[in-house]
């Protein structure tokens, strides 16, 4: 017995028709049905971030989203970061700085830094440590992605600074 | 794809879900809200509901209103809404204060109030504040009515509440603290937005620079959040201070019964509750 239900996924700015049964968490349906593999499943109950994706401007947990949730909600993952062959200043700056070893968890920290940024680019130390605290790694013991962080939260206001002029 | 199959329903008023909560409430129907309670268990299939109710589509649940010294959480409103204080006074600042202790974030954007309230977690921080301050619970069903339910009789036990199939958690009302009143919040727990270990509300009133109006719960420690009356009781009529603070937190570690787990042991838990009553205390007279 199948109950799939026909909806529109706007990932990245791009519509994908799928046809997915409502038990289908977001995260599956990003994976298996848009073909978007950036976005990992780490422990499929809420507790890594790695399935961390923007739906309608708040980083969430993908995999406590059912697809059908997300329906007409503009969707965000790491594969909509780069435009083109330019990476975004957050994904350069974990570069830089060390901020993955074997980068399982980082697209979800990825989003996670992107939304929590682009919300409040003057976001405090102690404020930021605290989002960051959401997500987990295995591999760098955490100071390198917060350096990245902090590093690309500097860039990303010097630039606003410039701008304004 | 973890979760067992169900089917989605998608109400847009509150009518609409208390129809469908009254059609499929029998064949384990239930609230889909902010998702981040029940989706887990889900994943874990220690729960298989086959129908659930989404009420997040419906608009007329998302407000938090003043009302008759009273603050009213509709069932959608989420945890992020308490960041920023809410009301201007010692409520808005004591919300503000507790939600940081729930979870992370990302977490914080889907869950919501009343959510909590519904799923009684014994460590949920929600369900301690709703049981300090007395709130009331506004349930409503097709069959029942609407009926409101104090938190004295509301929280039964581990995730029980006094909640009837197919009735939905409409609204939560918290009264408005009066200007004036001091309010604490104190938790231990492990890592930054792990459930707590045990956690303390506390808050009172000065008249002549004697404490009354005191209210202090304990939550996380025993099967349910519910005010300490033997603690209370120790500082009515007194000054605040470190001294009778540490009477209060002896009071309330005598008057629990902790939940005993293999990891958190019954007498280790009275230990924090004794230290979390008085970092609560502190905390409303700094
Ligand atoms: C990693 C992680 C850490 C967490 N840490 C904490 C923490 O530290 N403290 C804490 O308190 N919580 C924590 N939570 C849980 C979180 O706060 C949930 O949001 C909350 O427990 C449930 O709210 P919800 O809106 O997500 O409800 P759901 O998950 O949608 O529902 C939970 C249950 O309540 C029922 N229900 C929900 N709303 C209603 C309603 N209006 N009427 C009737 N029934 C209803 C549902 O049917 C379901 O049975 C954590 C969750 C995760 C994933
Ligand atoms: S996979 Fe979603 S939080 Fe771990
Ligand atoms: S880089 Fe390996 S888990 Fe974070």
């Amino acid at each position: 017995m199948s109950n799939k239900i026909d909806l529109t996924l706007n990932i990245n700015g791009q519509d994908h028709a799928v046809s997915v049964e409502p038990r289908k968490t977001l995260v599956d349906a990003i994976r298996e049905d848009c073909a978007l593999t950036g976005t990992h499943i780490g422990c499929e109950h809420g507790v890594c971030g790695a399935c961390t994706v923007i739906v309608g401007g708040e980083a969430v947990r993908s995999c406590l989203m059912f697809a059908v949730q997300a329906q007409g909600k503009p969707i965000r993952t790491v594969e909509g970061l780069a435009s083109g062959k330019t990476l975004h200043p957050l994904q350069r700056s974990f570069m830089a700085h060390h901020g993955l070893q074997c980068g399982f968890c980082t697209p979800g920290f990825l989003m996670l830094a992107v939304n929590t940024l682009e919300k409040n680019p003057a976001i405090g130390d102690e404020e930021l440590l605290d989002v960051l605290s959401s997500n987990l790694c295995r591999c760098t013991g955490y100071q390198n992605i917060i350096l990245a962080v902090k590093a690309a939260r500097e860039d990303m206001r010097t630039k606003e600074e410039a701008v304004a002029g | 794809m973890k979760p067992a199959q169900f089917q989605y329903h998608a109400p847009t008023t509150i009518a609409e879900t208390l129809d469908l909560l009254a059609r499929y409430a029998q064949d384990d129907g239930r609230v889909l809200a902010g998702g981040q309670s029940l989706v887990p268990t889900m994943a874990f299939r220690l729960a298989r509901p086959k129908h659930l109710v989404d009420i997040n589509g419906v608009s007329e649940l998302n407000r938090v209103r003043v009302e008759n010294g009273r603050l009213c959480i509709g069932a959608g409103v989420r945890h992020s809404a308490f960041e920023k204080p809410v009301e201007d006074g010692p409520l808005g600042g004591l919300l503000a204060s507790v939600v940081r202790h729930i979870a992370h974030r990302p977490i914080r954007v889907r869950g919501t109030f009343c959510g909590s309230i519904a799923h009684a977690d014994p460590a949920s921080e929600w369900c301690a504040v709703a049981a300090a301050l007395d709130a009331e619970m506004v349930a409503e069903s097709k069959i029942s009515g609407t009926r409101v339910i104090p938190a004295r009789e509301f929280f039964e036990g581990i995730m029980t509440t006094a909640l009837h199939e197919g009735e939905l958690l409409r609204e939560v009302r918290l009264p408005i603290l009066p200007k004036g009143t001091h309010a604490g919040f104190a938790e231990y727990s492990r890592r930054a937005g792990d459930y707590a270990i045990a956690m303390a509300v506390a808050t009172y009133r000065l008249k002549n620079g004697m404490m009354s109006d005191m209210h202090i719960a304990v939550g996380g420690a025993e099967a349910a959040p519910r005010r300490l009356p033997e603690a209370e009781r120790t500082l009515i009529g007194r000054p605040p201070n470190f001294g009778i603070f540490q009477a209060a937190g002896h009071a309330a570690r005598q008057a629990v019964d902790p939940i005993d787990d293999p990891s958190i042991g019954a007498d280790y838990r009275r230990g924090i509750v004794r230290a979390m009553v008085i970092r609560a205390l502190e905390s409303a007279a700094s």
